[in-house]
Parts: C-alpha cells; sequence; structure tokens
C-alpha cells in the first residue's frame, strides 16, 4: 500500500511538475510553422536551450521511472486512468502554489476525475 | 504592450499576419493530437508488456538494480514503447506550439479510452464495467477542465 502510495504520488507529482516546465519553455520557443524536418530540428534547438525544459525533462524522467515501476505490478488498464489524478494536482498547485483562482468550473472538472479515478480502484478490487 | 498584429502568425512569404487561414493551422493541430491519443497509450501499453516479461524490478541491493536496469533496457518492447512515447512528446511539443494548453489536454483526454481499448486488445487484460465507468468519468473530468476559463488571474508571471 506505501509502495503503491509513493510510486502513484511520484507519477502524478514530478509528472505535473514537468509538464508545467515543458509547457512554459515552449511558450518561450513560439510555433512550429511546418513539419519539415529543419523546422522541428530548430524548435527542439530552440527547446532545449532554456533551463526551464530540463527542469522538465528531469521530472518527467522521474515520473517515467515511477510509471515502469507501476507497470511491472499492476495493469495498465489501472495505472493509467490513475495518473489523471494529475488534474487534481494541478488545480491544487494552482491554488495554494500560485495563488491562482480556480474557476467552479475546473474545480467540477476535477471532482469528476477524482470520482473517476475512485472507481477504477473499486474496479480493481472487484 | 503588443500591438494586434503581434500576436497573429507571420506569413514567412509576404511577412502579412496569416489570418487568412485558420483551417490549415487546425488541421496540423487535430492531426497532432490524433498522433497524441495513439502513440501515447501504444507506448505505456508497449511499456506495460516489457515490465511484465521483467517482473517485479529489484531496487536493493544496488546489484540488483544495476540487473533490473540491464534487463529493462534489454528489453524490445521497452525501446518500442520509448519510441511511442517519444512520438507522442514531439506531437505534443508541435500541438502547444500552436494551441492553446486548455485545447490541446481535454483533446487529449480521449487517450484514456484508447488505453483501455489497447490493454484489452493487446494484453488481453480484464476491464471490469467498474473501470470502464470511471475512465469515461475521468474523461468528462478532463474535457469539463479543458472548456474551463484557461486564465483566471490578472497578474502574468514572467516566463
Amino acid at each position: 500500500m506505501i509502495t503503491q502510495f509513493i510510486l502513484f504520488s511520484l507519477i502524478v507529482l514530478a509528472g505535473t511538475g514537468g509538464e508545467l516546465c515543458v509547457s512554459r519553455a515552449m511558450k518561450r520557443v513560439g510555433e512550429a510553422r511546418s513539419f519539415h524536418p529543419a523546422d522541428i530540428a530548430r524548435v527542439i534547438l530552440q527547446a532545449i536551450r532554456i533551463p526551464w525544459m530540463w527542469c522538465g525533462v528531469a521530472l518527467m524522467a522521474v515520473a517515467f521511472f515511477a510509471l515502469l515501476g507501476a507497470l511491472s505490478v499492476y495493469a495498465v488498464s489501472f495505472v493509467v486512468p490513475v495518473t489523471a489524478l494529475s488534474y487534481g494536482a494541478g488545480a491544487l498547485g494552482g491554488k495554494f502554489f500560485l495563488h491562482e483562482r480556480v474557476s467552479r468550473a475546473r474545480w467540477i472538472g476535477v471532482c469528476f476525475v477524482v470520482a473517476g479515478v475512485i472507481l477504477v480502484f473499486l474496479g480493481k478490487q472487484s | 504592450m503588443p500591438m494586434e498584429n503581434d500576436l497573429l502568425p507571420a506569413d514567412s512569404s509576404s511577412g502579412r499576419p496569416a489570418i487568412a487561414a485558420p483551417t490549415q493551422s487546425h488541421l496540423k493541430t487535430y492531426f497532432l493530437i490524433a498522433i497524441m491519443v495513439i502513440a501515447g497509450p501504444l507506448g505505456n501499453v508497449l511499456l506495460g508488456k516489457g515490465m511484465k516479461e521483467i517482473g517485479q524490478p529489484q531496487l536493493w541491493p544496488l546489484a540488483g538494480l544495476w540487473h533490473t536496469a540491464l534487463h529493462i533496457f534489454a528489453t524490445p518492447s521497452i525501446w518500442l514503447g520509448i519510441g511511442s512515447l517519444l512520438v507522442f512528446f514531439i506531437a505534443n511539443l508541435l500541438a502547444l506550439t500552436g494551441a492553446d494548453y486548455s485545447f490541446v489536454l481535454p483533446a487529449s483526454s480521449l487517450a484514456y479510452g484508447v488505453v483501455a481499448l489497447l490493454s484489452y486488445l493487446i494484453l488481453g487484460e480484464h476491464i471490469s464495467a467498474l473501470r470502464c465507468s470511471g475512465i469515461a468519468l475521468i474523461c468528462i473530468g478532463v474535457l469539463v477542465v479543458g472548456r474551463s476559463n484557461p486564465k483566471t488571474t490578472a497578474i502574468e508571471v514572467p516566463l
């Protein structure tokens, strides 16, 4: 139970933090103009010069190894839906860490996600 | 304060803002999201397949951890899974450069349904009715989160 808690906490918290960092870096890079390999390479080369990208990649690597650990023990159709708890972590982080005003609609969505994850957990027991 | 034209993507050939061709940009975004919805779940399923082949990883002593790491990186399914997730990652990056996070996020929620389908088809996992209902609720929740106002604060966080 403790292992399960640690693995899923790492997946959710490190994964969410990583995505936020990567998203922040990509906003600096700007829109990719085409699928031409040279353009894609240009976007990637610009992105790797931004420190936020490296922070994001490091956090996502932690989340990835935690995901591997979880996948070695539990079913894929159980592990992946549980990682949706990151939406709850994102909303809580926005409210208490970034002091954002999280709208009622977003809380309702998060409640749906949490209810869904609870059902997935209950489905594992049955 | 940015001028209006600064907010629009510029047409490289004429230097004018490319406001007349939003459809092509939308198609590009939909195409990237389709890649994300397939490559992400496929990657997770392949990783799951590889990790099940290896068994429970040994983390201690250090020799055990090394042995586990060697096992992981010698498994073809793991590499295919990593490749598939890399495709997902690049598609996600490219989609985020051209579309809002609040659009990409709910659109990619379909991946939760696809992962259940692929787990059933490729790994033969049993998907109970309760788990299906849970996944459906998660998809609805992600859709609602994505449709909420993406900007609720007045202060701009500097990049």
